[in-house]
């Protein structure tokens, strides 16, 4: 049984795409069990919440990031280092308003759609990737920052990028500080 | 390239999130209009399901040298060596067979059940967290022109032993 070292790319190959696929199997099946595109993005968005919540534990281990002093720099660091150690692309970041509490991720690629060529017939209000959304939004939540995250536009959806809008909401600690005077 | 971590999370998330008790029984008023549509079948089907479609998809993936098996003891090891490399990084600990086409395959420490627990807490609930392992199995076996049944069995986690029936025409 012993086979020669070179196999191990295919090892990549298969291990790249077995999250990719079993992500798009599982679209399918809420697809089947969900009527409205509604109902099945807030399911990826549910999901993805559990996801990001653990995911962050995972993150903060192996990524040595500092502490963080502005959205900006979370923003950044969600943009070039966790999407690059999970997904292997680095969005651009753009802020979009002079609060500096909105910000976009534009994606140029996108893993999770390699597969997919157009959204299914008679879903085209299906945000796909929305499992995204949640995983950054549960993230977040459990470092305190509670975040508005949903997709602005969607390739899928014929817009010309993908683009993920993150509006950071009163940081949940405030209360606390608001106490202690 | 993608990191396996998101794997086990989804896996854990659609293991919590697919798993409805309520469809396991008479589908009544009570279950919502959304999942009617389930029927009668149960969760651990539907999580059998997906895993089916995925092992298919990846059997498609394979480089056609992979698929040069001389015999069907060739594709279990391969199952057990390269697609479980593949898949959770570690092969399978033992593969046994009655030469007639039921194999055995044992994995002392299955790694979406280590993250479950160890011993015989939480046996109950083993069976959730294998049935997408026993579809992708079945689904890769199936693009590999091999019609089969899958079933897996947990004594004390985390291992457990996957078994392969092939169907003969």
């Amino acid at each position: 049984m012993s086979r020669p070292a070179p196999r191990k790319p295919e090892y990549h190959k298969i291990n790249k795409d077995l999250f990719v696929l079993t992500y798009g199997a599982l679209v399918a099946q809420l697809c089947k069990d969900y009527e409205k595109d509604e109902d099945v993005n807030a399911y990826l968005d549910k999901m993805g919440y559990g996801i990001g919540t653990r995911l962050v534990e995972d993150f903060l281990a192996r990524s040595c990031v500092g502490r963080c002093h502005s959205y900006s720099e979370i923003t950044d660091i969600i943009a070039q280092v966790a999407f690059k150690m999970y997904l292997g692309i680095t969005p651009s970041v753009t802020c979009n308003n002079s609060s500096r509490n909105e910000f976009s991720l534009i994606l140029d690629k996108n893993p999770l759609v390699e597969f997919v060529e157009e959204l299914p017939a008679g879903r085209s209000s299906l945000c796909y990737c929305n499992l995204l959304c949640g995983i950054i939004r549960g993230a977040l939540e459990m470092v305190h920052l509670a975040a508005d995250v949903t997709f602005l536009q969607d390739r899928l959806k014929g817009d010309s990028v993908t683009e993920i809008g993150i509006t950071f909401l009163k940081k949940l600690d405030e209360k606390k500080y608001r106490r202690k005077k | 390239m993608v990191d396996a971590v998101l794997f086990e999370l989804l896996h854990t998330e659609m293991v919590a999130e697919l798993w409805a008790p309520d469809s396991d029984l008479d589908p009544g008023p009570g279950v919502s209009a959304g999942r009617g549509g389930r029927g009668q079948r149960t969760s651990l089907q539907v999580l059998e399901g997906v895993g089916f479609r995925v092992g298919q998809a990846l059997g498609e993936r394979l480089p056609r040298e992979m698929l040069a098996f001389r015999e069907e003891l060739d594709v279990l090891k391969f199952l057990c060596k390269d697609l479980w490399g593949a898949v959770f990084q570690k092969q399978m600990d033992s593969l046994r067979t009655n030469h007639q086409g039921t194999y055995i395959l044992q994995d002392s420490s299955f790694p979406l059940l280590v993250h479950v627990g160890s011993g015989l807490q939480y046996l109950e609930e083993a069976p959730k967290f294998l049935a997408f392992t026993c579809g992708l199995l079945r689904g890769t076996l199936s693009t590999l022109g091999i019609k089969s049944l899958v079933s897996a069995s947990v004594a004390a986690l985390p291992a457990c032993k996957f078994q392969v029936v092939i169907e003969r025409s």
